[in-house]
């Protein structure tokens, strides 16, 4: 195909193709999660041990699963930054982390909305619980560290290096309920051995789950730019960029 | 449809607590989020209008 990927590792051109993409991330997401919704509270039956409190899990797994997604896809374009020198992977490395965050307190706070019923807790220091929530420091340290460092190339490799350090948490989170016995129920639906789950149930979820990893496109694009803009305001190129939009970029 | 009535809705089975309050929090913060996004851009183009 006649495109060049590359030129797009430049902000400048990268910035009018991320504004051209964000409608349409936002669009199949709020149709995924709108079909999602309807499948899981309205059409999905009762579950036989947990009752209806098990419907927290069309929020509670897709926030979780893109809580670690999230977390290795960030480390990766911070190792891309580190090993290429390019300061468009750091920019979005740093346009994840805040949703990557905000995921992870979701899964920590409908969790606990799940635990209060099934288990008579809102919170027990079980191994899946408690590595998820150190992945919610995580999170904090990477944005804590780029903040507090002023020299921003430093920022960059300080915050990277955390997050790459970091990526041995997701695994741990993982397989948790394999590897210790804990509280926490073990895999509804696993990479090897499919799923446990009726098939309307494991519909809503997987849709929900497209849904907020369409929505995660949107926003971290949506993020990216204000990232590039206020990383790159003193240079000429988005003069044209900042106003309306999209100008052609020179 | 699997509910019987409205109200069987909202009770949901006496979970209605839990429930309602993960999608309730979980709504509010992605439509935060946008928001934000919304000021941070405005304020971010609005800077470099200054600036230039």
């Amino acid at each position: 195909m006649g495109i060049n990927w590359l030129k797009y590792s430049a902000p400048q051109a990268f910035y009018p193709l991320a504004g051209k993409l964000i409608p349409w991330f936002s669009i199949v997401a709020a149709l995924a999660i709108a079909v999602g919704l309807y499948i899981g509270l309205l059409v999905a039956p009762t579950d036989f041990q947990q009752g209806e409190s098990y419907r927290i899990i069309f929020v509670h797994v897709p926030a979780a699963w893109m809580s670690m997604f999230l977390y290795v896809v960030m480390a990766l374009w911070a190792g891309f930054g580190m090993g290429l020198n390019a300061r468009l992977s750091f920019m979005m490395a740093q346009a994840i982390a805040p949703t990557g965050a905000m995921f992870t307190f979701l899964a920590l706070l409908t969790g606990a909305m799940w635990g209060k019923p099934t288990w008579g807790a809102w919170w027990v220091w079980d191994a899946r619980l408690t590595s998820e929530l150190i992945l919610l420091f995580q999170y904090a340290g990477v944005m804590l560290l780029r903040t507090s460092i002023d020299d921003l190339r430093r920022a960059d490799r300080a915050s990277g290096v955390f997050a790459l350090v970091g990526v041995v948490n997701v695994p741990i989170i993982y397989f948790s309920v394999k590897w210790w016995n804990t509280l926490h129920q073990g895999a509804s639906v696993s990479m090897t051995g499919g799923s446990k789950m009726a098939a309307t149930m494991l519909t809503a979820m997987l849709l929900m789950t497209f849904g907020f990893w369409m929505y995660s496109m949107a926003v971290i694009l949506s993020r990216s730019r204000c990232v590039i803009l206020e990383r790159e305001q003193l240079l000429s190129w988005n003069k044209s960029a900042s106003t309306p939009e999209p100008v052609e970029v020179r | 449809m699997y509910w019987g009535s409205m109200s069987e809705f909202w009770a949901m089975g006496g979970y209605g607590l839990y429930v309602w309050t993960s999608y309730i929090v979980t709504a509010l913060c992605l439509v935060w989020e946008v928001l934000a996004l919304w000021r941070r851009r405005a304020a971010a183009a609005a800077e470099n209008r200054g600036l230039l």
